[in-house]
């Protein structure tokens, strides 16, 4: 965990005259996961729109690595092609190009669906072609853009699990953009914590996994979701 | 106790295949024992509109006497030839004025100007041009069947979802990739729209375009009917170019049929 795969500096970005963010600094290592927390309107899907390149920063410096990808909040498919072309989209297409995407599919559990249209698939199915898309690559970096912010609560465990055996092996730089304090908790070696748009805070997280949130991570928790500005009064179950 | 009842079915109930083809063809039915009815009736001199039957013979003889099918087959070569030329140029322009302001910006207006120019009045400047040849036929159906075609292509492309777009983008997909791989593909259903208009219209142009200084082709034999004041045959002739709208329809419906198979679960119907 040593080679940087992502550096942030100084980074400013602002919409009608309204800061977005303001002298972001990050850095990511190879295989390391992060989270990145926020409230609505804290400047993290900005930060993931620079890092993939969407838009450029007003002010700072980004430097990210040749092969990235992203997992956006909605599985963002091409309707007009099947399952499998979708996961290859953009590759350049040989005689093994087709194997590829199966086994990328297999390993997300959609491999029967290979040629159905992505129209016919459920809210979770979608997002598991869109996570196929993304690993097929071998990204070095992974951008996670709240990809299971959509999705129900069952199913969002199960893609937690997903993610986290992906991740683990594939070792991507990761960052994962989420508002599920739990989640970060789960899945991140690091959770940060954005707020009017600077990282504000940074919490370590070193328990062993595969982990449970009723395990050892109640502190902090309770310290992330106080750091967000949540009473934990309330919640305190 | 409030009376409880299965809930009123939203979506439209799925349909016998033998039913489909009857609904089909029943207005054409209607429309042609309305015909029989009316021509067999007092109320038409019988002279101005003919029997089905004296169609039939009025096709005959046509076919016998006049050549029919190798004046249908030039007249469909040029109607093809031109709506190539026509909608070809209107996809293209389409293509480049949806997906970059600068070509909406640059020939958008021009377009617009050249559509509002009657084509039938285009036709003898067309024949002074470019002789009396296929050339200006063949060029007068293009010029009537571009603009359906840029219209429709231009505003299916900007309509793409651009979250798709960007999304493919961040996959690396760029340039003539990602416009033929996406953009185009997620577009097609406007375009066909598009392309359904141009094909009417092509054989409208088609009228106008054989009607002066031809030799052969429908629009000659129509002419021909038309100044002789053969009215069954100038009747035979319309029912002949509706025949040809009847096809290009047909021909779409295929194209839409192969084309816009991922649409299923997408839209409405």
């Amino acid at each position: 965990m040593s080679t940087p795969m992502v550096i942030v500096h100084g980074v400013s970005q602002s919409f009608n005259d309204r800061a977005i963010l303001s002298n972001v600094n990050l850095t990511i290592h190879q295989g390391e996961f992060v989270a990145l927390v926020g409230a609505s309107g804290s400047g993290k899907t900005t930060l993931m729109r620079l890092l993939s390149g969407l838009q450029a920063p007003d002010a700072g410096e980004i430097f990210v690595p040749q092969k990235s990808t992203t997992v956006f909040q909605e599985p963002r498919l091409v309707q007009s092609s099947r399952v499998w072309q979708n996961v290859v989209i953009g590759m350049q297409k040989g005689s093994s190009t087709k194997d590829l995407a199966l086994q990328a599919l297999e390993e997300v559990g959609l491999a029967e669906q290979a040629h159905a249209w992505p129209a016919t698939l459920s809210g979770g199915e979608a997002q598991r072609v869109a996570i196929a898309r993304a690993l097929v690559r071998r990204p070095q970096l992974l951008l996670l853009d709240e990809p299971l912010g959509a999705l129900d609560a069952l199913t969002r465990l199960n893609m937690q699990a997903l993610l986290s055996t992906l991740c683990a092996k594939y070792q991507p730089a990761t960052l994962l953009v989420t508002h599920d304090v739990d989640e970060a908790l789960l899945l991140a070696d690091r959770v940060l914590v954005l707020k009017n748009g600077t990282i504000a805070h940074e919490v370590i997280v070193d328990s062993p996994r595969p982990r449970s949130v009723s395990k050892g991570l109640e502190t902090q928790r309770l310290n992330v979701l106080s750091l967000l500005g949540v009473t934990t009064a309330g919640i305190n179950e | 106790m409030s009376v409880l009842s299965a809930p009123r079915l939203l979506s439209q109930r799925p349909r016998k295949a033998s039913w489909s083809l009857l609904t089909r063809i029943s207005l054409p039915i209607i429309l042609l024992v309305g015909w029989i009815l009316l021509a067999k009736s007092t109320l038409i001199p019988p002279l101005t509109l003919p029997t089905p039957w004296q169609v039939i013979s009025e096709l005959k003889a046509m076919y016998l006497q006049q050549h029919l099918m190798s004046n249908i087959g030039v007249s469909l070569l040029r109607a093809i030839v031109g709506l190539a030329l026509g909608a070809g140029i209107g996809f293209l322009l389409g293509l480049f004025s949806g997906l970059s302001k600068i070509g909406e910006e640059f020939f958008d207006a021009t377009l617009q100007m050249f559509r509002a120019v009657p084509f039938i009045a285009l036709t003898p400047l067309f024949i002074l041009w470019f002789g009396v040849g296929e050339t200006p036929k063949i060029l007068i159906v293009a010029f009537a069947t571009y603009f359906p075609m840029y219209i429709a292509t231009a505003s299916g492309v900007r309509n793409v979802d651009r979250k798709v777009v960007e999304s493919a983008k961040t996959f690396g997909l760029r340039g003539p990739r990602l416009v033929k791989e996406v953009i185009v593909p997620l577009a097609t259903p406007q375009i066909l729209t598009g392309l359904s208009l141009s094909m009417v219209i092509s054989v409208l142009a088609l009228v106008a375009g054989e009607q002066i200084s031809s030799q052969n082709g429908l629009g000659f034999l129509f002419a021909q009917s038309q100044a002789y004041g053969r009215n069954f045959e100038v009747f035979t002739c319309i029912l002949l170019y509706a025949c040809m709208g009847l096809l290009a329809a047909v021909v779409v419906n295929v194209i839409q049929r192969v084309a816009l198979r991922w649409r299923k679960g997408v839209a409405v119907r």
